[in-house]
């Protein structure tokens, strides 16, 4: 067994050229190229396909080519990079729409042929703020400077990992160039962007514990099944199921400082339409549309397979780059499944074992590895960001045990599971509470007790045992009639459908509904639960259940959407007029 | 839509001899210069030409997938010639009146189609930037599609069936009767692996739409090779891009069977000698059907649009089989056919409750429909499951045993299917028509159950207690006070297209 040892070239050096001998698809075999390693970048053929080393055997390297090779011959030429496969970071990013590999579309040709993404010679100039100055000593992830770009969201641009040193030169208040040097630190030049490989994580200091939610706005996320800031969370779902639109609520509503948002093999309308929402939407807190703190790594289901493969980790390193500068950033992928299927496809090209569902081998720790890149950290420079990683799976025929779902539901900390026969009732979003879970929902408890809502665990509480409790009591009417259980359960059942109408239900298109401050959600799962209550009150002091169950509680099911997102009295007010309603009827 | 004119080598070498010769594939010995996914000209010893193309190129070999297949192929005397470039078409308005087998060759007696503007048939993936989004309706006159899963210029809204149901009729209705309002509509039939009699049925559904040089018909029969079957949609996307989007036309492409689509992809793979994935289908199943799927849309700058209605059987009605499965991941809702759900001889044997369009709310509502619409069809989808649940319990506790509430949900089920869904097949009936009859229904429920109607509109269109009378197929307006004797009035201007 031979060692070799091989360094990062300049881009002016190349790792030698070979020739292409083999082509099936997006797999090539080339010969002749020396000095390449595996996960390095090859650019083949006469447009200069993106590819990357999957195996060097003998001589001979095996890639996989991130863009159609139709045309593509034997003898065609192939030229090592000398890194692997990395993303071109930056300010411009916020705001932006790339493909899997980080280029650009924006202003691209209407039809992307290959080589058409080749990265583009437009020099982009951006003003340069410094926060350090010359003789002060930098280390990795510390404060350079800044970039104000339109998002209002400050770029920081950082000392990149192991560059430590004296300052010895730092650029004034100036416009530069993407890669003209901003600062030399120790000998080394710092530009604005720099190139980061995607494949592997991004350093940062230590690991925290996680501590407070990530709102989402999105009631049966936030009330039953809550994610804290740093975690991870599934949301697996048959086709139909609204799993696309749920995510895209999410992207919309969450309270993160940046949204990355990786559209997977998913549909090229949905993507667009996602993207108009985004650019209407005002974020109440930079006054500016929620696109401008959001980017969008978008690889459609007819854009090349093996690019998708690539934009899962694309998208965690651009969620890693502003984690690193302090912020809490979510990322979302949809969907992962269309990527595990681009790993199958590959696989099973070169040839390799396959596992379960010709799935490889290594498919679950690969989802585990994505997985744990997320998390609340102390970067490297001192602050606190976060990444919070949300993948949708999309499960073969709704079946739950094929391999993607059954591995991802092990890596993740929060489960949001949709069900096929709540969303055929038009019950949106269509999470169900019997196989969703959340193991941050202590945690996120003890933040709302501390910000003065002690009430929301034990509302929590009830709102899942009566939920519970009216699914156990469902089959029973099936048996015996809704006129055969005593009057309390009746209440039960009642207060069921009030739960899932009057709180989960949530309509994605109504400006008032869309989403919902944590103050109003405690107050219509109050309202129920007090509806609830008093109701029980009336049946168990002698009223006929069928007579209750006959009152008009339709004002409590529309007040979500009557009143504006925020509005927790206006849902008190419709509390207690209601609540009085039924005082009267006694 | 790649370049216009790709350079033609000059020099096109021709080899004799094959070293294998199986399925629908050849291999080649001893070329140079050949690429992936070029298309290749096949020569028997007989003089009969073949198609093909190149799976695969590995030093001096090159794997060839023939389009006819290799029946009659002698390895010894065929010989082949290299294109250097990918399959392509002419395009243009030519193909439209015509009849074309899978291949684009005429069927018609008349002849082939020329033009001076040739595109490879594979497309290119659509820049996502360039898209625009879909938000005007085409109706079909079905008022059920109309009402419930209303379908959007540039969606891709596809048909599940199964063995037995009246599919076809539906694909060829919906391609007869679908419009726009005023603005140039063509429809382009892909029909695959059809029997002869399916064919000719569907051929004679389209007659007047193909008289009027608005229809462009894709025949490729059950006995036809595989092969064809696979470049078949490929060919019609080609002619109705050009048609929107270099002409500026809203096409409808409707492609009938796409299960025997997938049986030829998988009968391709399976002679590959590819790993099997579920069902034997190939891995890449769901990105092939993207590749067809997601050509439909609209582009910034361009009036066109192209709206895809796929149809297909799933196997023994399992909508978990692989090819639902994958094509409802990549297409925008469905429309469900189920011979059991509306009970009796309805047509269409629309499965309301799963099928959706997932655009609509885009393409409804004031401006696009009416203002009512989304509201409307959400109430009535939502009392349709309360009252499948109602209908389960009565089926066991009996009728007797249900509230109040629950019999007029029954109620309301049977005006659904009656008043709302049955139709002819030859019946085209207006959106003020099909409204009418959605509110009809709903008024079948207390008023206090239409939570998801707004007070405005319960106002303006509720009316409790009115039955529509029977046998009137025209419009009618729930609002006016008359009889079913009475003369039909004029309709109300809030009910004309925005």
């Amino acid at each position: 067994m031979t060692i070799r040892i091989t360094q990062a070239l300049t881009e002016d050096e190349q790792a030698g050229s070979g020739r292409v001998v083999r082509v099936n698809g997006p797999l090539v075999e080339m010969d002749g190229l020396d000095q390449v390693a595996v996960l390095d970048v090859v650019e083949v053929g006469h447009a200069g396909l993106a590819a990357e080393v999957v195996s060097v055997r003998r001589g001979l390297v095996t890639a996989q080519v991130y863009e159609y090779t139709g045309g593509l011959r034997v003898g065609d030429p192939a030229i090592g990079r000398g890194h692997p496969l990395s993303a071109r970071l930056g300010p411009g990013l916020l705001g932006g729409i790339f493909d899997g590999l980080l280029r650009p579309l924006a202003g691209r040709p209407r039809w992307l042929t290959p080589g058409s993404l080749q990265q583009s010679s437009e020099a982009k100039r951006w003003r340069f703020i410094p926060s350090m100055s010359p003789g002060s000593d930098a280390r990795p992830g510390d404060i350079l400077g800044t970039v104000p770009t339109p998002s209002g969201i400050d770029h920081r641009v950082l000392v990149p990992g192991g560059v430590t040193g004296r300052v010895e030169w730092v650029s004034g208040n100036d416009d530069v160039g993407e890669d003209e040097p901003v600062a030399i630190i120790d000998g080394r030049q710092v530009a604005v962007t720099e190139l980061r490989p995607v494949r592997a994580p991004g350093p940062m200091g230590t690991r925290l514990e996680l501590s407070e939610p990530l709102l989402t706005g999105q009631r049966v996320v936030d009330l039953l099944f809550p994610i804290a800031k740093g975690a991870t969370a599934a949301v697996p779902g048959g086709f139909g199921t609204g799993k696309t639109v749920l995510l895209q609520q999410l992207v919309k509503w969450c309270e993160a400082d940046v949204v990355v948002f990786v559209g997977c093999g998913e549909r090229g309308n949905e993507l667009v339409d996602a993207l108009a929402d985004l650019s209407e939407i005002e974020d109440p807190k930079t006054g500016r549309s929620l696109l401008e703190r959001t980017v969008v790594v978008a690889n459609t289901s007819n854009m090349p397979v093996m690019a998708r493969e690539a934009s899962i980790y694309t998208g965690m390193t651009v969620a890693e780059f502003y984690r690193d500068m302090g912020y809490d950033v979510v990322l979302l992928a949809d969907s992962t499944s269309r990527w595990a299927e681009a790993l199958r496809e590959f696989s099973s090209r070169s040839g390799e074992l396959p596992a379960e569902e010709g799935y490889p081998a290594g498919l679950a720790s690969a989802l585990a590895a994505f997985y744990e890149r997320a998390g609340r950290v102390t970067t490297l420079g001192g602050k606190e960001g976060s990444v919070t990683a949300i993948g949708a799976v999309s499960p073969p025929g709704g079946d739950m045990t094929e391999p993607v779902t059954a591995h991802t539901e092990r890596f993740v900390r929060c489960l949001w599971s949709l069900d096929r026969d709540l969303a055929y009732a038009r019950h949106y979003p269509a999470v169900t509470w019997r196989r969703s879970f959340s193991r941050d929902a202590q945690v996120v408890g003890a933040w709302h007790t501390s910000g003065g809502r002690p009430e929301w665990t034990r509302a929590r509480a009830r709102a899942i045992a009566l939920l519970a409790e009216a699914d156990r009591l469902t089959p029973m009417v099936e048996l015996v009639g809704l006129s055969g259980l005593p009057g309390r359960e009746r209440m039960v059942l009642l207060a069921g459908r009030l739960l899932r109408e009057a709180v989960l239900q949530q309509s994605a298109q109504s400006a008032n509904d869309a989403t919902c401050s944590p103050a109003k959600q405690l107050a219509l799962l109050e309202m129920v639960l007090a509806v609830f209550d008093q109701c029980l009150a009336l049946v168990e002091a002698g009223r006929p259940a069928s007579e209750v169950e006959e009152f008009d509680l339709s004002d409590v099911i529309r007040v979500r959407d009557e009143v504006g997102p925020d509005d927790a009295a206006g849902v008190e007010l419709r509390r207690d007029e209601v609540l009085a309603s039924l005082e009267n009827r006694v | 839509m790649t370049a216009e004119a790709e350079p033609v080598p000059l020099v096109h070498l021709e080899y004799r001899g094959v070293r294998e010769a199986e399925g629908p594939l050849i291999v080649v010995e001893g070329v140079e210069g050949v690429g992936f996914d070029e298309f290749a000209t096949v020569r028997l010893a007989s003089g009969e030409v073949r198609r093909g193309l190149v799976l695969e190129v590995h030093r001096d070999v090159a794997v060839v997938q023939v389009l006819q297949g290799t029946a009659g192929i002698d390895p010894a005397t065929v010989t082949v010639e290299f294109e250097g470039r990918p399959f392509g078409i002419p395009v243009g308005e030519g193909w439209l009146g015509r009849v074309w087998n899978g291949m684009g060759e005429p069927l018609d007696g008349g002849p082939p189609m020329l033009s001076s503007i040739t595109r490879p048939v594979a497309g290119s993936p659509l820049n996502p930037t360039d898209r625009d989004v879909p938000r005007d309706p085409i109706l079909t006159g079905i008022s059920v599609i109309d009402a419930l899963t209303t379908l959007v210029r540039g969606q891709k809204l596809p048909v599940f069936s199964s063995a037995g149901l009246p599919h076809f009729e539906l694909a060829a209705q919906i391609a007869a009767q679908a419009n726009v309002i005023d603005e140039p509509f063509k429809v382009v039939v892909v029909a695959m692996g059809l029997t002869h009699a399916d064919a000719a049925t569907m051929r004679d559904a389209l007659e007047a739409r193909a008289a009027a040089g608005e229809l462009a018909l894709f025949l490729d029969t059950a006995d036809d090779p595989v092969v064809q079957r696979i470049l078949a949609p490929r060919v019609a996307l080609t002619v109705a891009e050009h048609l929107a989007f270099d002409l500026g036309q809203h096409v409808l492409v409707v492609l009938a069977d796409m299960t025997s689509y997938c049986e030829a992809v998988r009968e391709v793979s399976a002679a590959r000698g590819e790993i099997p994935g579920r069902r034997a289908y190939p891995g890449y199943l769901y990105s092939d059907l993207a590749s067809l799927y997601e050509r439909c849309g609209r582009i910034r700058g361009s009036a066109g649009s192209v709206t895809l209605v796929p149809v297909l059987t799933m196997p023994a009605a399992d909508i978990t089989h692989p090819v639902p499965d994958l094509t409802g991941y990549i297409t925008e809702g469905q429309i469900v056919l189920s011979p059991d759900v509306l009970g009796g001889d309805v047509y269409p044997p629309v499965d309301v409750l799963g099928s959706l369009s997932r655009l609509m709310r885009k393409g409804t509502g004031e401006g696009r429909t009416r203002g009512d619409h989304p509201a409307i069809a959400a109430q009535l989808v939502a009392g349709l499951a309360r009252a499948r649940q109602t209908r389960d319990l009565a089926d066991l506790i009996g009728t007797a045993a249900l509230t109040d509430t629950d019999r007029r949900y029954l109620s309301f089920a049977d005006a659904f299917s009656s008043v709302l869904v049955a139709q002819g097949t030859a019946e085209s009936r207006s959106l003020e028509d099909t409204l009418a009859r959605a509110w009809l229904v709903a008024s079948e429920l207390p008023r206090r159950e239409l939570t998801m109607l707004s007070a405005a509109d319960i106002a303006t269109y509720y009316s409790e207690g009115k039955t529509y009378p029977a046998g009137d197929t025209t419009a009618f307006d729930p609002r006016t006070e008359r009889t079913p004797e009475d003369p039909v009035t004029e309709t109300d201007e809030r009910d004309g297209h925005g």
